[in-house]
């Protein structure tokens, strides 16, 4: 399904680490993610998920290791990290919809503020993706009058709007009840058909098998295992993923 | 969890990292230079542009005369003293005035309408009223009602203004604290089988008034100012004070010492401020978030 020898990774994580005071949340990841790839990472709360793709985002500086986003590398202090996210999409857990601006307003700000599109071309643009996402009809809404599925998906269209080279996505359907947990994953399933590239933080055991190229299992803020989602998921190498799925997947 | 301290504690900053660190160092320098520099420059050029008014001489003699401040000093200290006295008695009946008019205008229910009512009516006139116009009604229509027993003290009666006036602000604060407790708490606590009286007094008022704790403060930072109003009823606190110095001396320094002291009274009450709102996470959703606020 993608071809892993058509150049440099579009992303490159090397020797990442991060700690909280004593707390060593990611404890040496290496990571390539290449174009049009989608990577599931799995493992505990807690096991550096969320935090890795935080640091990703430069929203976490890192303690050491490198991070390149096509061959620039992001972890230099003098680049400029607005510019450096205005290329990645990152969707969170519980959506972080901005709760005083209507659906279309979301959508659009980033266009007008970060990219500088004039407003109604940015709301033109911030409409169309809402289409994508099947939710014309609740543009004019706020964040608040929609289930949790619609705002996830809604979130999903804020971070889609400004074309990301890539897409972070953590524990996007970890906040939503089960019955709108599907409306989400069926959305990234279709993107994953149109080529996003995508870095996904998940416990959906079935959809990181069904949606993910690799999988990569994080422990203690390293990755113990990683391979193809059908390997890893189905005949773990290491005990320790072994014991995590067992815990996971229903017996 | 013992072999991640012990990895934590093995690592070295690789070079690259180092390189990073020291470009960070070095761009801290330069931005507390730069602040160093214009922070000068500006001081500069506003006292320059001061001194060299046409006036700056008279006015300086008038307003910044060093025998004066150390004449007046003494007489304003002992003015100073009343207005903390006041400051304190003042903002403890306050405070447990104010969040009795706040529960009241919280309470629900028909039965409580005539103290929902009677609440809302007080904070509306005295939010409402000038405090000036409040402490001379109080200060000299009181007295005037010639009441047997009845205190004449400006002290009093320009504290009771301040008092009355204060209670409806420091009301509206309690207020929104209360209304900032989510339902779910109530919810919950009623559970549990606690009383509505229970639920408020053990689940909701101590979360609404940590909450407003920086409102509060700073809503006693202008009190600590306005306590000097009670000199327009003749009482002798620091402003008073200030004005008896400077009609004998014909020069307006005791004034310019008054304010330096309220400055230096209110400096440590902002601070007060500054530093509990961090420790109590005024920071608010950032506190939950790990380098949440250490975003570039």
């Amino acid at each position: 399904m993608t071809s892993a020898d058509d150049g440099a990774p579009l992303l490159r994580v090397r020797g990442v680490r991060k700690a909280f005071g004593d707390n060593v949340v990611l404890d040496g990841i290496d990571l390539d993610v290449r174009a049009h790839q989608v990577i599931a990472l799995i493992g505990a709360s807690g096991s550096g998920k969320s935090t890795l793709l935080r640091t990703i985002n430069l929203l976490e500086e890192v303690d050491d290791g490198d991070i390149w986003l096509d061959g620039q590398d992001i972890c230099d202090p003098r680049v400029d990290a607005n510019a450096v996210r205005a290329r990645m999409g990152m969707v969170f857990q519980s959506y972080n919809l901005f709760g005083h601006l209507r659906v279309l307003e979301n959508v659009a700000l980033a266009q007008r503020l970060v990219h500088k599109v004039a407003r109604p071309e940015a709301e033109a643009k911030a409409l169309a993706m809402l289409e994508r996402v099947g939710l014309a009809d609740k543009a004019r809404s706020f964040p608040d009058e929609l289930s949790g599925g619609q705002q996830q998906r809604v979130a999903i269209a804020r971070a889609l709007v400004s074309s990301p080279r890539l897409l972070l996505l953590d524990e996007v359907t970890s906040a939503l009840d089960p019955e709108l947990v599907g409306e989400v994953l069926d959305l990234l399933t279709e993107l994953r058909g149109e080529g996003f590239t995508m870095l996904i933080a998940t416990h959906e055991m079935a959809f990181a098998r069904d949606v993910a190229d690799e999988v990569c299992f994080l422990h203690h803020g390293r990755i113990h295992e990683q391979g193809p989602a059908a390997q890893v998921l189905t005949e773990p190498r290491e005990a320790r993923t072994r014991e995590f799925l067992r815990r996971m997947l229903p017996r | 969890m013992s072999d991640m301290r012990a990895r934590a504690e093995g690592w070295q900053p690789s070079a690259r990292q180092r390189e990073r660190d020291a470009i960070r160092r070095r761009a801290a320098r330069r931005s507390t230079l730069t602040a160093f520099a214009s922070t000068v420059v500006v001081t500069a050029v506003v006292v320059l542009a001061v001194v060299n008014t046409p006036g700056w001489p008279r006015v300086r003699k008038a307003f910044l005369d060093w025998d004066v401040a150390v004449a007046s000093l003494p007489k304003v200290l002992e003015g100073l003293w009343l207005n903390v006295r006041v400051l304190v008695v003042a903002s403890v009946v306050i405070f447990f005035f104010a969040l009795l008019l706040a529960i009241c205008r919280t309470l629900r229910g028909p039965v409580f309408f005539p103290l929902r009512a009677a609440a809302t009516a007080y904070v509306d006139l005295f939010r409402g009223l000038p405090l000036l116009l409040v402490l001379l009604v109080v200060g000299f229509g009181i007295p005037g009602l010639r009441i047997p027993g009845m205190t004449t003290s400006p002290v009093v009666l320009g504290g009771l203004a301040i008092v009355l006036t204060y209670s409806a602000y420091v009301a509206e604060v309690f207020r929104a604290g209360i209304e900032s407790v989510h339902p779910s708490q109530v919810a919950a606590a009623r559970s549990l089988g606690l009383t509505r009286a229970q639920a408020t007094r053990h689940v909701v008022l101590p979360q609404a008034v940590r909450r407003v704790v920086p409102p509060l403060l700073n809503d006693l930072v202008a009190l600590s100012k306005d306590s000097g109003l009670i000199s327009i009823l003749g009482a002798y606190d620091a402003i008073r004070a200030a004005q008896v110095v400077t009609s004998q001396h014909a020069n307006f320094t005791p004034y310019i010492v008054a304010g330096f002291l309220f400055i230096l009274l209110t400096i440590p009450l902002t601070r007060f401020t500054d530093a509990f709102a961090r420790r109590s996470g005024w920071l608010g959703a950032q506190a939950g978030i790990a380098g949440g606020g250490a975003l570039r």
